[in-house]
């Protein structure tokens, strides 16, 4: 009732004096939906409604014998206690930990040494860099398979010409490097093409008024360069987080060079995909992925959490 | 533990065996009612089981249809062009799906979904439980497959058939077991070829000290297919389902450990290698002589034939060594057949496609022919101008002769699980991982008999080991 009473004057002041002279808005904000409706359409159909069926799905339990059963939360309750799914989880929180600082700090690297203007052949150079992002991750990762094989491979004839130990890319202590490796690999370039992109819109006046003050290159990189620079290295940190989260054709595909290595739980993601298509645990698999989903929303919250703060304070 | 499995696997053999006594079509219908009637299981199928009459045989072929047919056999349009021949009206639309698991995850998701299935379907022998358990595949006996029975391969039938006698697939081709071997490192260091896994033993490590560089073979540490067929011909029986949904699994049992600690030993000696197969490295190897035998299956010579050009001329082919050389039997890798999906709109020209492209005596001679598939047909196998074929990369041996012998001694009776991609992750992650990592090949049986009865239980069966 309250609810009614407080509303109804904000519609009559909406609809009422004002409506001639706002004629002209009010077209254009009814053809704002218009324009909106195919992503909406989209979003509901390819983003909503599988999230819902998950949801429901996670809620059953489908047997090969016996047929599906409701079962509430009871695969939520399994998940959380599954050392296979919290292995998963910590194995690529470690892997983000590592590798998306060391990525993001080469990316920033090169994107400041392209815009610095003091490299030759910076085209070629930022070409080069980039091209491997334009490799697909399936055959960049067949590419590091047989670049780490620790027969045949390049690597260990290397060493074993230079009577070398021969590195054990593929082992189980390697693993997560060798990962990480790849994905630095593949990712670096698509970074700095964030970041160098963002460095060109900052105004060529301020770095006139920094030189005219005194400062010098590196004082211009870490005073102006850097703090506009903190938008876009917030996006290529969120989508660090997505990606590192959801780790998955990379080890995939090592896993038919590394059996025995990577197993499939490796990552939280491979584990749902193992459960639903190996497994025939589709109800299993919904709930991992919906979990796995809530931990990226966690992490990806915490990290805008932090970066605002720093900005405030 | 043996009274159970002798019980349940005996039960579905004699109904077998009488059904090869009566061998007639009508027949076989009225024994599926029988079966339905003293079983009481089935969906309805005392209905599907009954025969379709050779009227509307003919109708079926003469309207104009069109089948689905997803299979990843390289230029099988060859053979569809026979059936096409005979049968004008048919049209067979191929559709790769990816191969193995790949084509596997498809179609569970197809049939799933409830549209998108294909009519008939390339499936592996291994599979057909898998796919029998969602009861998807069609029982073929009303369009006449029983009569096919002695076409094929005695084992073969026991693979395709059901606990009723149903016939669930129509044999495609085999891979009995052997070994290939390289002839010129068994003269260099004189080894003998062994004819025992004793005398198997041994060679790896003599072999191994003459040359630390060369194993005598690879047992991949990812290839439960290979695991299976071993298991297979040292007679375990891992797997055996009886009834719907009771199970037993004995994957831990006194012929596995044999099997574990036979294996689990040479790995952790070091004396072969345990790399994952039908990878680069894998194939570098072969090509460079670092395994001296690769124990394969029968397709395994023109598959080598192909992938290790540059040792054409050294090989050779020979029986599995043997447990009991007194008794010499085998197993099977692989191979597949031609299945027909349940939702299928055309039964009947499904179905007859599924029996002409395997049992047509000239689309069966093409498979061994053009696609190099080792024959699943009994006329096939004794058959002078398959057998007398001698290839100059195995140095004019008579291979196919090797592995048609071999072909007899496949004991009829192995069976697999109704979960079968489950059974082989978790192999890989228990047994494999052991020998590649050297570790107690025997205690990760015990981890892999665990975790299958666990999935087993959490699906539903009840389990028995």
């Amino acid at each position: 009732m309250t609810a009614t009473t407080a509303a109804s004057p904000k519609g009559r002041r909406r609809d009422g004096p004002n409506r001639p002279a706002r004629g002209g808005r009010r077209h254009r904000r009814s053809a704002g939906p218009l324009f909106v409706a195919p992503f909406m359409v989209l979003f509901l159909l390819l983003f909503l409604a599988p999230l819902g069926f998950a949801a429901y799905l996670s809620l059953y339990q489908e047997r090969l014998i016996g047929g599906t059963v409701f079962v509430g939360l009871d695969n939520y309750v399994q998940a959380v206690t599954d050392p296979l799914l919290v292995h998963g989880v910590v194995r690529v929180a470690l892997f983000f930990v590592i590798q998306v600082p060391l990525m993001l700090l080469l990316a920033l690297l090169f994107a400041l040494a392209l815009d610095s203007g003091l490299l030759r052949l910076a085209r070629v150079i930022r070409l080069g860099i980039f091209v491997p992002y334009a490799v697909p991750s399936v055959v960049a990762a067949l590419m590091w398979g047989y670049l780490y094989g620790p027969d045949f491979g390049p690597f260990a004839q290397l060493s074993r010409d230079l009577s070398l130990p021969v590195p054990r890319f593929l082992s189980d202590g390697w693993m997560l490097g060798s990962l990480a490796n790849i994905v630095t690999w593949e990712f670096v370039g698509y970074n700095m093409i964030i970041l160098y992109a963002a460095l060109r819109t900052i105004p060529a006046e301020l770095y006139e008024a920094a030189a005219m003050d005194g400062a010098g290159a590196w004082r211009i990189a870490w005073s102006i360069k850097l703090p506009a620079l903190r938008p876009a290295l917030l996006l290529t940190l969120l989508f660090s987080v997505i990606g590192s989260f959801q780790l998955f054709n990379e080890p995939n595909l090592l896993m038919k060079v590394a059996p025995d290595v990577i197993s499939s739980s490796y990552t939280a993601n491979l584990y749902a995909y193992s459960l639903a298509f190996t497994g025939q645990q589709v109800n299993y698999a919904a709930t991992v992925s919906f979990l796995l989903g809530l931990v990226i929303v966690i992490v990806s919250y915490a990290v805008l959490l932090t970066a605002n703060r720093r900005r405030t304070s | 533990m043996s009274k159970f499995l002798s019980a349940a696997s005996s039960a579905p053999l004699n109904r077998r065996g009488f059904l090869a006594a009566t061998g007639a079509l009508t027949l076989a219908s009225t024994l599926s009612a029988c079966g339905g009637g003293s079983g009481g299981s089935g969906s309805g199928g005392g209905s599907a089981a009954k025969a379709v009459s050779q009227a509307d045989i003919d109708k079926a072929m003469k309207t104009p249809t069109e089948l689905v047919f997803w299979t990843w056999v390289p230029n099988i349009d060859k053979e569809i062009a026979l059936f096409q021949q005979k049968y004008p009206a048919i049209k067979v639309k191929v559709v790769n799906a990816g191969q193995g698991v790949t084509h596997y995850t498809k179609l569970r998701t197809a049939l799933k979904a409830g549209s998108g299935a294909p009519d008939a379907v390339q499936i592996e022998y291994q599979a057909i439980p898998t796919f029998t358990i969602t009861d998807s595949l069609l029982d073929l006996r009303p369009y006449g497959a029983a009569k096919l029975k002695d076409t094929f391969v005695d084992w073969t039938w026991g693979q395709v058939s059901g606990a009723d006698g149903e016939v669930f697939a129509i044999p495609q081709d085999t891979g009995p077991m052997g070994m290939l071997y390289r002839k010129d490192i068994f003269d260099q260091h004189k080894i003998e070829v062994p004819t025992t896994w004793d005398e198997f033993a041994a060679a790896a490590r003599t072999l191994h000290k003459a040359d630390p560089n060369v194993y005598l073979t690879n047992l991949a540490a990812n290839e439960a297919a290979a695991w299976h067929g071993l298991l297979w011909q040292a007679g375990a029986k891992p797997y055996a389902l009886s009834g719907k949904s009771d199970i037993t699994i004995s994957v831990d049992d006194a012929v596995s450990r044999k099997l574990g600690d036979y294996w689990g030993g040479l790995a952790e000696e070091g004396v072969i290698g345990t790399e994952p197969d039908f990878a680069d490295s894998w194939y570098a190897a072969l090509n460079k002589g670092k395994y001296a035998t690769w124990i394969t299956a029968a397709w395994g010579p023109a598959f080598l034939s192909g992938s290790a050009k540059s040792t054409a001329g050294h090989w050779r082919a020979a029986p599995l060594p043997q447990w009991d050389a007194a008794k010499p039997s085998s197993g099977n890798w692989g191979g597949s057949t031609t299945a027909v999906i349940k939702s299928t709109k055309n039964p009947i020209a499904a179905a007859l496609f599924a029996q002409f492209l395997n049992s047509d005596p000239a689309s069966a001679r093409m498979f061994a022919t053009e696609q190099f598939f080792f024959p699943a047909t009994k006329a096939l196998l004794g058959d002078a101008s398959f057998t007398g074929d001698a290839p100059s990369f195995y140095g004019g041996q008579k291979v196919n002769q090797v592995f048609a012998d071999v072909s007899s001694t496949v004991s009829p009776s192995f069976q697999w699980p109704p979960f079968l991609d489950q059974a082989a992750t978790d192999w890989t992650e228990t047994v494999g991982k052991s020998l590649a990592d050297k570790t107690d090949t025997v205690r990760a049986l015990g981890a892999w008999q665990t975790r299958l009865t666990g999935y087993a239980k959490k699906q539903g069966f009840t389990v028995t080991s």
